[in-house]
């Protein structure tokens, strides 16, 4: 691998005192080399880190106008709206930008569960991704409850008293958590601290996250192992420019919502101030947490129902050892494309269930949605692992390109020999 | 480093060692968690939260089969003038069969009136019933609209995915029509 190079003296000197640069270089440069054939399902990665930096200056311009009190949080949200210069704008871009940064993270956990990227010699960075997840879910669900509308409080009050179903500290663990005796300014000022605390836990984990990914690099549509230089391109220029066209229509499609249907992922009833007294007809979370709603929901009992949530992602963590195929790719194991299929279908039709009251029909289809779910993870994953044929693999990330015959390969072969 | 291994340390010196380290980080350990734990208590409900523990209640005009909400701690808490008809309707349910067991009598002081926290043991909402024309669920108590559980007319789980009662809060009578959420007879 070349090392950095540069002719700036400014940069050489900063660079014998302290090697940010070539680290730099090293981390997202042309002295990183990626897989040559990543596609745009690859690029799900460095969007999910533009939408981590969007939300946080967003979030910090917005903690400047917003204050952190049961009596004035509703209104001070109103004023950012109203009177706040572009406040309207900032509120809009943080409150979609949470949307878009899980639509954004759940592509790319799904790109790693096609491709097998959790798969040895990966698993601690799939499981640092899972903490990522966690922690986003932790830092969302309180930034949901900042507004105090009806839907921040009872949402905030039923995902809280989850923790009651814990045998016999229960009570203990949520009286602790709300600071009283319900939710109430002290769970509104500490979800407060935490909200701004946590996103900053995220970029620590997402730097370990990195980290782990630069031991290996990429995985790659092929799931193979890289044979040498000739497999690689640097990430500086090819992938950054790729990331960089990623990002424009991913943009795109935000300002479109943000601009033209900011509400519609939320919901009316969060622009009620919040009332301890009165809870809503029908209290739905956010989009992003309807599948493990769904989960909670479709288990009659309060404490298996939490454990089975909480569950569905404990699952995630174990996957590595789950899957016991060797084959990383689905495009090589037949029918493990139909099982991920089916499970894409499944998680969506959790999240249908979650929207709707769990009576008749829905609850029922709830329940094997559910049961579907850790079916995958636990029975049908390691048998494949056992039963299935996968086809055969290529023997370099070349020979599929070369054998085709198109007239790209030399173009994608030609700047191999920088790595 | 290696003469201070006389031998009169040999077969002593290692465990001596041993006990340094374990009674070096024991103390450290204990030591940290005296620190911690004021960290942690900080969060529980602080002096003024606490002080906020009792609510005075004039039970007068509630009329005979009317239901009334006052709050307590930040929670609504239900009082149910109730009736005949669902006093004995309370009293006659098999307490075997409950989810919860509970005979009515140990929920209430008379049984004219039941006060129960209104705070669904499933998740917290608050259930309906308290407003004429809202459900009342099929046991003619309370029906909590969040994930469905039923509520009979003593507060008790009957259905649903609700594991205990309503409970009932602390309080006394201090004159017929009075009463005192938060504080028992003995404290009061």
């Amino acid at each position: 691998m070349s090392g950095f190079q540069t002719n700036s003296r400014v940069i050489k000197w900063i660079e014998h005192r302290m090697p940010v640069f070539s680290f730099l270089d090293h981390a997202v440069g042309s002295g990183y080399p990626a897989p040559k054939n990543l596609s745009y399902m690859w690029n799900f990665g460095s969007l999910a880190g533009m939408a981590l930096v969007i939300m946080i200056v967003t979030g910090i311009l917005l903690a400047m106008q917003y204050t952190a009190h049961v009596d004035y949080a509703f209104d001070s949200v109103e004023r950012i709206m109203r009177d706040v210069n572009f406040g309207w704008l900032l509120r809009y871009i943080h409150m979609n930008g949470a949307s878009f940064f899980f639509i954004v993270v759940y592509i790319h956990i799904f790109r790693g569960l096609y491709y097998g990227s959790y798969k040895a010699p990966r698993e601690l960075l799939w499981m640092l991704g899972v903490v990522i997840l966690l922690l986003m879910m932790m830092t969302a669900f309180m930034g949901y409850v900042l507004p105090w509308g009806q839907m921040s409080f009872w949402g905030a009050k039923v995902i809280t008293n989850l923790f009651s179903a814990v045998p016999v500290f229960g009570e203990s663990i949520v009286t602790w958590l709300w600071g009283g005796f319900t939710v109430d300014n002290p769970t509104l000022n500490r979800f407060y601290a935490l909200h701004y605390l946590m996103p900053f836990i995220i970029v620590a984990v997402v730097v370990l996250h990195i980290w782990a990914l630069h031991q290996f690099g990429s995985n790659n549509p092929l799931g193979i192992d890289l044979k040498g230089p000739q497999d690689k391109i640097p990430f500086h220029p090819y992938y950054t420019a790729k990331d960089a066209f990623g990002l424009g229509v991913f943009l795109i499609l935000f300002a479109a919502v943000v601009f033209y249907a900011p509400n519609y992922m939320g919901h009316p009833d969060n622009y009620i101030p919040a009332d301890p007294l009165a809870t809503p007809a029908h209290i739905v979370p956010e989009w992003y947490f309807l599948p493990f709603y769904a989960i909670l929901r479709s288990i009659p009992d309060k404490l298996i129902g939490v454990i089975a949530m909480f569950g569905s992602i404990a699952v995630l963590f174990v996957l590595p050892w789950l899957d016991s195929s060797p084959v990383k790719s689905g495009r090589f194991r037949p029918i493990f494309r139909i099982f991920f299929v089916l499970l894409a279908i499944d998680v969506v039709v959790l999240g249908f269930v979650g929207a709707n009251p769990p009576e008749g029909t829905w609850l029922i289809t709830g329940q094997i949605a559910t049961f579907w779910y850790f079916l995958h993870f636990l029975v049908i994953l390691p048998l494949l692992g056992v039963f299935e044929r996968p086809r055969p693999l290529p023997t370099s990330i070349s020979e599929p390109v070369l054998k085709g015959g198109g007239s790209m390969a030399g173009a994608t072969a030609k700047p191999m020999e920088k790595a | 480093m290696a003469d201070t291994a006389t031998p009169a340390q040999v077969g002593s010196g290692e465990t001596r060692r041993d006990f340094l380290y374990l009674a070096a980080a024991g103390m450290g350990a204990i030591g940290t968690a005296c620190v911690a734990w004021p960290l942690i208590d900080s969060m529980n409900p602080s002096a003024e939260v606490l002080a906020l523990a009792s609510t005075e209640v004039d039970l007068g005009p509630i009329a005979e089969g009317q239901r009334v909400t006052v709050t307590w701690r930040g929670n609504p808490v239900f009082i149910d003038h109730r009736t005949q008809a669902q006093i004995q309707q309370a009293e006659a349910v098999d307490v075997a069969d409950l989810p919860d067991p509970q005979p009515d009598s140990a929920r209430v002081e008379k049984p004219e009136w039941l006060i129960v926290i209104g705070v669904c043991t499933h998740l917290g909402c608050v259930p309906l019933g308290q407003k004429t024309g809202q459900s009342r669920g099929e046991f003619g108590g309370w029906f909590c609209p969040c994930h469905g559980s039923h509520y009979d007319t003593s507060g008790r789980i009957r259905k649903g995915p609700a594991p205990l009662n309503l409970p009932v809060p602390p309080y006394s009578f201090t004159t017929d029509t009075q009463i005192i959420i938060g504080e028992t007879e003995a404290e009061a």
